[in-house]
């Protein structure tokens, strides 16, 4: 049976992973080969990498740190941040990602979905979307508007209306990340994640906001995730001041099985 | 000295970098000459299977392949795409594949989602050398909307599910192939490549 993922997320800044709270005021937590080195040695189910000012500062991705993070990890690996073009997207997968997130470029961009999957298959094109909670109105069916640029900028573009698109363009799967959650450890929005596993028929990744196991298997369960992606649960420094703490790979697995969520079990492999 | 058959579409530097990881010597392989260097191949794959072939056509790669596969029996482990497109025919896009083993490539149908992304369990149904030390039911990671139904049951060496249960490890003579990748699986994953990097088809008896 196919099983939920875990995702790790890495917010990268000069080759090392910080932690955001709603898109701003980054701390450092750490260089991220070391981290992606320790998380694989945990097994995580899956790294995603955005180089998170590659798209503001209008420069190209940093494929030293792809490359330099693509050496330690054997789980899939997904890079974004800064892709224009399928020539950008060529670079990042022959630096050894094995999927393309892309997000700001693409609501510049639509047919950056569509050459994309044509040229590599959809199922190496992630679709991120940054959404918020700004209450239904004209234009805006759904009451999640779609953001780009670090949350900065708003599309008027209907969060539902988006996915949909991009679906139909080529993504392969579609993260739905909420500005509003993001690193505030109160669970991730249910209420969109579901929305948009209702909407599309690729896999859906919830994003933003997960704190606890139970948070992450509220993803699955209610929001209809096939993956969950995690980061101030794994290694933010701010966790406890919010009265939670950072949890290992394996506990958390643990935990989520208990609960009847389907995971890849630890593997004791005394191999290497 | 494996050859990692570098063409546009595949994502060779990945495994190149879980070779490197075990200690295996490799080398990318871009063209005929470099290949013919090699005595054991791997194709890794990504994409759909007509953007697969002719990529390896355009590359001068098919030809040069074709003989050391085929003609000089030289161990060949395809991944993913990699092992799609040795079967005769396939839905994606109704192409010929090479044909190197009866069968046809079919799409999932029914209501899971699709691609099918992320771990699922490997049973293994036959013995072979690849899956020596295979765990029972162990994780391996899928990226596929296309699985292979070879014609014939021997070549079928684990199968999975998604839907329906398909064959997630294929082997016939000096050729083995899965459907996952493998360099992506984790220490499961890479026990396979460790296999397949010492693995000698003609010690086999069948």
């Amino acid at each position: 049976m196919l099983t939920c993922r875990l995702i790790a997320c890495f917010d990268v800044l000069e080759g090392r992973v910080t932690k955001a709270q709603q898109f701003e005021n980054n701390i450092d937590v750490a260089p991220a080969e070391d981290l992606a080195r320790e998380l694989y040695e945990e097994q995580i189910d899956e790294i995603i990498f955005y180089d998170i000012t590659a798209s503001v500062e209008r420069r190209p991705i940093d494929l030293d740190t792809v490359r330099r993070v693509a050496r330690q990890v054997f789980v899939p690996f997904t890079v974004g941040g800064g892709i224009r073009s399928v020539a950008d997207m060529f670079a990042v997968l022959k630096a050894g990602a094995e999927k393309i997130s892309i997000d700001s470029m693409a609501v510049r961009e639509p047919d950056l979905i569509r050459q994309g999957a044509q040229e590599f298959g959809r199922q190496c094109v992630v679709l991120s979307t940054q959404v918020r909670n700004v209450g239904r109105r004209a234009g805006i069916p759904s009451g999640y508007e779609v953001f780009i640029d670090g949350a900065r900028e708003a599309t008027g573009l209907d969060a539902i209306d988006w996915v949909k698109r991009g679906e139909e363009l080529g993504a392969g799967e579609i993260v739905v990340n909420s500005i509003d959650r993001d690193g505030t450890a109160s669970g991730y929005d249910l209420e969109i994640t579901r929305a948009v596993a209702d909407a599309v028929s690729v896999p859906i990744i919830a994003s933003g906001g997960a704190g606890t196991v139970e948070h992450i298997a509220q993803g699955f369960s209610t929001g209809g995730a096939q993956g969950a992606i995690i980061s101030s649960i794994l290694y933010s420094p701010r966790l406890e001041s919010q009265g939670l703490k950072n949890l290992g790979v394996e506990e958390m697995k643990i935990d989520l099985a208990d609960r009847g969520i389907e995971v890849r079990p630890f593997f004791n492999s005394g191999l290497h | 000295m494996i050859g990692v058959i570098d063409y546009r579409a595949g994502n060779a530097p990945s495994v190149g970098y879980a070779l490197e990881r075990l200690g295996v010597d490799y080398r990318l392989v871009a063209n005929g000459d470099e290949l013919s260097q090699c005595d054991r191949i791997i194709l890794p794959g990504v994409g759909a299977a007509a953007a697969t072939i002719d990529s390896l056509k355009s590359a001068g790669l098919l030809e040069p392949l074709t003989k050391s596969v085929r003609d000089e029996k030289t161990p060949m482990l395809g991944i993913c795409v990699g092992l799609q497109i040795l079967l005769e025919h396939s839905e994606e896009g109704d192409v010929a594949g090479l044909g190197w083993i009866p069968g046809n490539v079919k799409q999932f149908t029914g209501p899971l989602r699709v691609p099918q992304i992320g771990w699922n369990s490997v049973k293994v149904v036959r013995p072979h050398p690849l899956v020596e030390g295979f765990p029972d039911a162990g994780y391996c990671y899928f990226v596929n909307s296309y699985f292979a139904t070879p014609s014939n049951p021997d070549h079928v060496i684990a199968t999975t599910s998604y839907g329906e249960d398909f064959c997630s490890i294929m082997a016939h003579e000096n050729i083995v192939a899965t459907q996952f990748h493998a360099e992506k699986s984790g220490e499961v994953g890479l026990s396979l490549l460790t296999n397949f990097s010492t693995w000698n088809p003609e010690s086999m008896s069948s």
